[in-house]
C-alpha cells in the first residue's frame, strides 16, 4: 500500500509539472496586439491600472524575457514565496489573497451541488437499473436524458423567471457568509446547487443504471437470490457495492465539468465565487488572475482524483495495490 | 463469408434476398424509435439552417420599434426582442451558427483525436508516453476555463470557436482512440500483416483506421450535442460569437437575459431549441452507438 501510494504520487509530478506548463503557456500565446489594446485601454481609462505603457505592461505580465526564464520565474515565485503575484487590475490584495476569500464560497456550492447530484443519482440508477422497464426506469431515463440535453444555465433562468411572474417570488440573490446567518447562508446557495447538482445527475444517474444492470446479471448475485435472501440484501449488500465502483472514478472524472458549471450557475445567480472571479478577471483580461485560477482548479481536481484511487481499496477489496 | 456459403446450393426463395450492409444497418436504425425520431429533427434543423432566408418570416435584423417586447401572437409567433425584431425569424437564423459550430467543432475534434490517439497508441513507446502525460494534464484543466481564456486570447470570430472547442475537446476523445489503436494491435492480423511487410501507411489505412470507425462515428455523433451546449455556455457567459448574426447562445445571454423579467420569450425560445437540438442530437448519437459499439451489440444495456 505504501509503495502503491508513493508510485501514484510520483507519477503525479510529472503531471502537476505539465499542468503548470500548459496553464503558463495557455495566456502566453497572447498576440502582441492584445498588449497594444491593453496599454491603450490602461491608458484611456488612466486610473484604475496602474499599467500605462507598452513597456510596464510587458514587464508586469513577464514578457520581457524569454518563456523559460518567465516559467522559471512564475512557478518559483508560487513554489518558494507562495505568491501569484499582483492582479494586473491593480488593487491592495494579492491574487492569492482575492482566491483565498472566494475559494469557501464556490467550496460551499460544489460540495452542495455533488451532495445533491449523488443523493439524486444513486438512488434513482439503482431503483431504475432494479426495476429495468417498469414505468419508473422509463420516466427515470426520460428526466436523463432530458437532463443531459437541457443547458443548466438556462433551467436557471427558468428558476428566476417563471416564479417571479407566477409567485413575485424569486430566488435570493445576496450572498450572505455562513457566520453571519446560517439559514440565510444555506438558502442562498440551495437554487444554485440545486440546478447544478440535478444537471450533473442525469449522467451519473445513467452510469449508477448501466452499472447496476451489468452486476446484477453477475453469477454470484444469481447465487445470492437462489440462496433466498431478501431483494433489499440482495441490492444492498452484493450488487450495489461493485455497480459504485466505476461510478467513483467518473465523480473524480466529472470535475472538470462541474467546476464549469460552477462558473456558470455562480454567474447567473450572483454568486461571489471563484468562476466570478475568472469571469471578471477574463473581460479585464487580468491574465495572471487567470493563471492562477487555472492552476488551483486544475490541481484541486488532481487532488480529488488522487483522494478517489487511494479510497478505492476501501470500496474494491480485490484491489489491492502492491 | 456464412452468408455466401449458406446461399449456395439451397432452394434459393427460402434464403432472405441478401442485402447490402449499409440497408442492413439503416433498417435496424429504423427499428429504434427515439434514435429516428432524434434523426428526423436532426434532418429537419439542418433544413431550416440551410433555407433559414426562405423560412423566416420577417427578415432577422427588421426592427419594429412599435412593436418592441411583444408576447408570442398570430403576427409575431415566438414575440419580439428590445428593438422588435421578431424572435421567430432571428431562431431560424441563429440555428445556422448553432449547428455550425456544433458541427465543425465536433468534426475537427473527431479528425483531431484520431490523429492523436493513432499516433499516440500506434507509435507507443516515448512518444505515447509523453502524449499521455499530456492528455493527464490537460484533463485536469477544467474545459471551460481553458475555452473562455482562449477565446479572450484569440478572440471571438467563428473560425476560432470552432477550432478551439475542437482541438481541446480531442485531447480527451485521443483516450479512447489510443486504447482501442493498442487492442488492434494485439490482433492476430494486424501482427500477420506486418509480418507480410505491409507498410505503415498500408497497415493503418487498411487495418487499423477502419476498424476505429464505429469509434469515430460514435465520437461525432455523441460529441456534436456536447459541444452545441459548450459553445451556448461560452455566449452565455457573454464570449459568444461576435460575428453580426445571432446564435441561440448568444439569443439567451444577450436578449434573454437583460429582459428577462419582462419578457420571459426572449429566455424561453432559444434554450428551448438548444434543448431540442441537443436532444435530438444525443438520441441519435444514442441509437448509432447502441449499433455500433460491439461491447453493447446484443446485450441487454440501454
Amino acid at each position: 500500500m505504501t509503495a502503491y501510494l508513493l508510485r501514484r504520487v510520483l507519477l503525479l509530478v510529472p503531471t502537476v509539472f505539465l499542468v503548470t506548463v500548459l496553464v503558463f503557456l495557455l495566456v502566453r500565446f497572447i498576440p502582441g496586439d492584445v498588449i497594444d489594446m491593453m496599454a491603450e485601454r490602461a491608458m484611456r481609462t488612466g486610473g484604475g491600472s496602474f499599467l500605462v505603457d507598452r513597456e510596464a505592461l510587458e514587464k508586469a505580465l513577464g514578457l520581457d524575457k524569454p518563456v523559460h526564464e518567465q516559467y522559471a520565474v512564475w512557478i518559483g515565485n508560487i513554489i518558494f514565496k507562495g505568491t501569484f503575484g499582483k492582479p494586473l487590475t491593480g488593487g491592495s490584495y494579492l491574487i492569492e489573497e482575492r482566491i483565498a476569500r472566494r475559494l469557501p464560497i464556490t467550496a460551499e456550492l460544489g460540495i452542495l451541488a455533488l451532495l445533491i447530484q449523488l443523493a439524486i443519482a444513486l438512488p434513482v440508477g439503482v431503483y431504475s437499473a432494479v426495476r429495468q422497464d417498469t414505468g419508473g426506469d422509463y420516466a427515470a431515463r426520460t428526466a436523463a436524458v432530458i437532463g443531459l440535453a437541457a443547458p443548466n444555465f438556462w433551467l436557471a433562468m427558468l428558476i428566476i423567471i417563471f416564479p417571479s411572474i407566477w409567485f413575485r417570488w424569486q430566488p435570493p440573490i445576496e450572498h450572505v457568509s455562513f457566520g453571519a446567518d446560517p439559514l440565510g447562508n444555506l438558502y442562498f446557495f440551495l437554487f444554485p446547487s440545486l440546478i447544478l447538482g440535478t444537471a450533473g445527475s442525469a449522467g451519473l444517474m445513467r452510469l449508477t443504471r448501466t452499472m447496476m444492470l451489468e452486476v446484477l446479471r453477475q453469477d454470484y448475485i444469481r447465487t445470492a437470490w437462489a440462496k433466498g435472501l431478501k431483494e433489499r440484501v440482495v441490492v444492498v449488500r452484493h450488487a450495489i457495492k461493485n455497480a459504485f465502483i466505476p461510478v467513483a472514478t467518473s465523480i473524480g472524472m466529472d470535475l472538470p465539468r462541474l467546476v464549469g458549471g460552477a462558473v456558470i450557475i455562480e454567474n447567473v445567480f450572483n454568486v461571489p465565487g471563484l468562476g466570478r472571479l475568472a469571469i471578471d478577471a477574463l473581460q479585464l483580461r487580468d491574465y495572471p488572475t487567470v493563471s492562477a485560477l487555472n492552476l488551483v482548479a486544475a490541481l484541486t481536481i488532481t487532488g480529488v482524483n488522487l483522494m478517489v484511487d487511494l479510497v478505492y481499496p476501501y470500496l474494491d477489496p480485490r484491489i489491492r495495490y502492491r | 463469408m456464412a452468408t455466401a456459403s449458406e446461399s449456395t446450393g439451397r432452394n434459393v426463395s427460402n434464403v432472405p434476398a441478401r442485402r447490402h450492409p449499409a440497408v442492413l444497418f439503416l433498417r435496424k436504425l429504423a427499428r429504434k424509435r427515439l434514435g429516428m425520431g432524434g434523426a428526423v429533427v436532426v434532418l429537419l434543423l439542418i433544413l431550416v439552417a440551410v433555407f433559414a432566408e426562405q423560412i423566416a418570416p420577417y427578415p432577422f435584423q427588421e426592427r419594429n420599434v412599435r412593436n418592441r417586447l411583444q408576447p408570442p401572437s398570430a403576427e409575431y409567433w415566438l414575440g419580439t426582442d428590445q428593438i422588435g425584431r421578431d424572435v421567430l425569424s432571428r431562431l431560424i437564423v441563429g440555428s445556422r451558427l448553432s449547428l455550425l459550430v456544433g458541427l465543425g467543432a465536433t468534426l475537427l475534434g473527431v479528425v483531431t483525436s484520431l490523429f492523436l490517439g493513432t499516433l499516440s497508441g500506434f507509435v507507443g513507446g516515448k512518444l505515447d508516453m509523453t502524449i499521455q502525460r499530456f492528455v493527464d494534464a490537460a484533463m485536469t484543466i477544467p474545459d471551460l476555463l481553458v475555452l473562455l481564456t482562449m477565446l479572450t486570447i484569440f478572440g471571438r470570430g467563428l473560425l476560432q470557436f470552432i477550432l478551439v472547442i475542437g482541438i481541446w475537446g480531442a485531447i480527451g476523445g485521443s483516450r479512447t482512440i489510443r486504447s482501442a489503436v493498442i487492442a488492434i494491435k494485439e490482433n492476430v492480423y494486424f501482427e500477420s500483416a506486418r509480418a507480410a511487410g505491409s507498410p505503415v501507411s498500408r497497415t493503418l489505412l487498411r487495418h487499423v483506421v477502419p476498424n476505429l470507425m464505429p469509434l469515430v462515428i460514435i465520437g461525432f455523433t455523441g460529441g456534436i450535442g456536447y459541444n452545441i451546449l459548450t459553445a451556448a455556455g461560452l455566449s452565455f457567459l457573454g464570449f459568444g460569437l461576435d460575428v453580426g448574426t445571432p446564435d441561440w447562445g448568444s439569443m439567451l445571454s444577450r436578449e434573454g437575459r437583460a429582459y428577462m423579467e419582462s419578457a420571459w420569450w426572449l429566455a424561453m425560445w432559444p434554450g428551448l431549441l438548444l434543448t431540442i437540438a441537443i436532444f435530438s442530437f444525443n438520441m441519435f448519437g444514442d441509437a448509432l452507438r447502441d449499433l455500433l459499439d460491439p461491447r453493447l451489440r446484443g446485450a441487454n444495456v440501454r
